[in-house]
């Protein structure tokens, strides 16, 4: 085993008895000691409990495997900061969240919870309390967030899974900076009890890892309803894992043009073109008012996050990362109108996408505009127009999460060397054929995890 | 919205909400504030008629 063996690799070696999770773990926690200082991917590393909990034995698709969480997710004795300074002062949380629970059961084994933006509130991994995330491919460079140590961690080795949220691509857009696969599933598949919310009509939990298999592993053993999370969906569980080699045969595939083309850099766009070629992808589709869908998924965001916050705004106004505080103040002010209006608008448009689904199995899209950028950038380009970062990263995710599609983000070089991601969009409750397609892309070397020399 | 517009509101919503915002916020909350007015009126100007049920409804 090495830091960069893949779950699955890990859970085989452990069942069939060649490795032992108390091997695996102590390898993981001095990897995470040795590199977490420079990656600042970790705010706690939970070395007695993995300890423990790998000395009983572990069994299961995941047995013995190491994972992490941001640290919106609930995690027993610890408590859930969700990237800020005020939510330090609260008390710990009294049991894991579900999906943590979930996934030991399945044999893994929870190492640590992970920096991310503030309130999870960020695109770009910067935290002014944590100190920011750093990108595994060039530490100079941002992790993506909110979900960035999320990315940062698994993207450095310092374990093969981790969990993230997205709720308009903070699973998604770390993924891609990181060169990673990440799946943000169907609004309502996985529960969202235990963790930190931030946008309740937008917010989904999920996996990030280095291959598509340990996705589907880790996916399949954290499905199922969740009656303490009000939007999980009462559905049975879908297992995939077995389904992922199926290929792509006979799946109609194309690629989202007109405003999931404008303002991509040149390696967003080579890196879908790579994509769509590989899998022999012709055809190009529009969805008509991406743009009023991405606008209507920040007006809920930022209208709903400033409700969220508005007691923490009026008492502790200073405590917050400055980033996040003053887009908030300025959602609290947003007209009631406009987000009645675009909840609205959101049923309208799924109706939209739902009939573009009844001649596609799938769409392909950029995950971000460009390669991570710099810790610190403000501002980038767009289609000829300077931007702020912070706002714009999730151009191109936004309008999938807002109807909550499963995407499932496939890394792919540039050719600076920096992994940029390609989203595969299916229709809701088919994680399935995003995840076969992103077999196939794997596969075929097209998808590709890069593994950096932290060590020199 | 120009910037005396944009402070009316700030200073209004500040008002209603009990927010207490230093001088040198002001200008971070006024470009945020122009984005999301920006989005606000795009969303606004689209047609979903009068039968559209919002996203969330509500089952007792």
């Amino acid at each position: 085993m090495s830091a960069w063996s893949s779950a699955t690799e890990i859970a085989a070696g452990v069942n069939a008895g060649t490795v032992s999770a108390s091997a695996v773990i102590d390898a993981a926690l001095a990897r995470i000691a040795r590199l977490n200082p420079r990656l600042n991917a970790f705010t706690s590393v939970l070395a007695d409990r993995a300890r423990a909990r790998a000395a009983l034995g572990p069994t299961g698709p995941l047995a013995g495997v190491p994972f992490a969480v941001k640290n919106l997710i609930d995690v027993a004795g610890v408590t859930t900061v969700a990237g800020s300074k005020i939510n330090r002062a609260y008390p710990p949380a009294a049991d894991d969240a579900p999906l943590v629970r979930r996934l030991e059961a399945a044999g893994a084994i929870l190492v640590g919870a992970l920096n991310m933006g503030e309130y999870a509130y960020d695109f770009t991994g910067e935290n002014a309390h944590d100190g920011n995330c750093r990108n595994p491919h060039d530490l100079r460079r941002m992790a993506g967030g909110s979900s960035s140590g999320s990315g940062s961690a698994v993207g450095a080795g310092l374990v093969p899974l981790a969990l993230g949220s997205d709720t308009n691509g903070s699973i998604r857009v770390p993924a891609s900076f990181c060169g990673l696969f990440g799946l943000k599933p169907t609004y309502g598949r996985l529960s969202r009890a235990g963790s930190f919310p931030f946008v309740s009509s937008l917010d989904h939990l999920g996996p990030l890892a280095r291959s598509v298999a340990d996705l589907a592993v880790a996916f399949d053993a954290m499905q199922g309803f969740d009656p303490a999370d009000p939007v999980c969906v009462d559905r049975p569980a879908a297992p995939l894992a077995g389904l992922v080699d199926g290929g792509v045969s006979g799946l109609r595939i194309a690629s989202l043009g007109g405003y999931f083309r404008a303002g991509a850099s040149a390696d967003a766009l080579a890196a879908v073109d790579a994509v769509a070629a590989a899998l022999g992808v012709s055809r190009s589709v529009e969805i008509a008012d991406a743009g009023v869908a991405r606008a209507a998924a920040y007006i809920i965001t930022t209208s709903e996050g400033a409700a969220l916050h508005l007691p923490r705004l009026r008492s502790r106004p200073g405590d917050f990362d400055a980033d996040v505080r003053d887009r908030l103040l300025a959602g609290a002010l947003v007209p009631a109108a406009a987000v009645t209006q675009a909840q609205k608008f959101r049923r309208l448009y799924q109706a939209r996408v739902m009939a573009l689904f009844e001649t596609c199995d799938a769409l392909l899209a950029p995950a971000t505009p460009c390669v991570a950028p710099l810790i610190g950038e403000k501002t980038f380009v767009l289609d000829g127009v300077e931007m702020p970062v912070r706002p714009n990263i999730g151009l191109y995710t936004q309008p999938l999460s807002f109807i909550g599609l499963p995407v499932v983000a496939v890394p792919v070089a540039t050719a600076s060397g920096l992994p940029i991601g390609v989203q595969v969009i299916a229709p809701p409750w088919r994680e399935d054929v995003a995840l076969r397609i992103a077999r196939a892309l794997e596969v075929s070397g097209t998808a590709r995890v890069l593994t950096p020399d932290l060590e020199a | 919205m120009d910037d005396k517009a944009l402070d009316a509101l700030i200073d209004a919503g500040s008002a209603i909400y009990g927010f207490d915002i230093e001088p040198e916020w002001r200008a971070a909350i006024r470009m945020h504030l122009t984005i999301s007015l920006g989005h606000a009126a795009t969303v606004l100007a689209a047609d979903v008629g009068d039968h559209v049920d919002p996203a969330p409804v509500f089952r007792a």
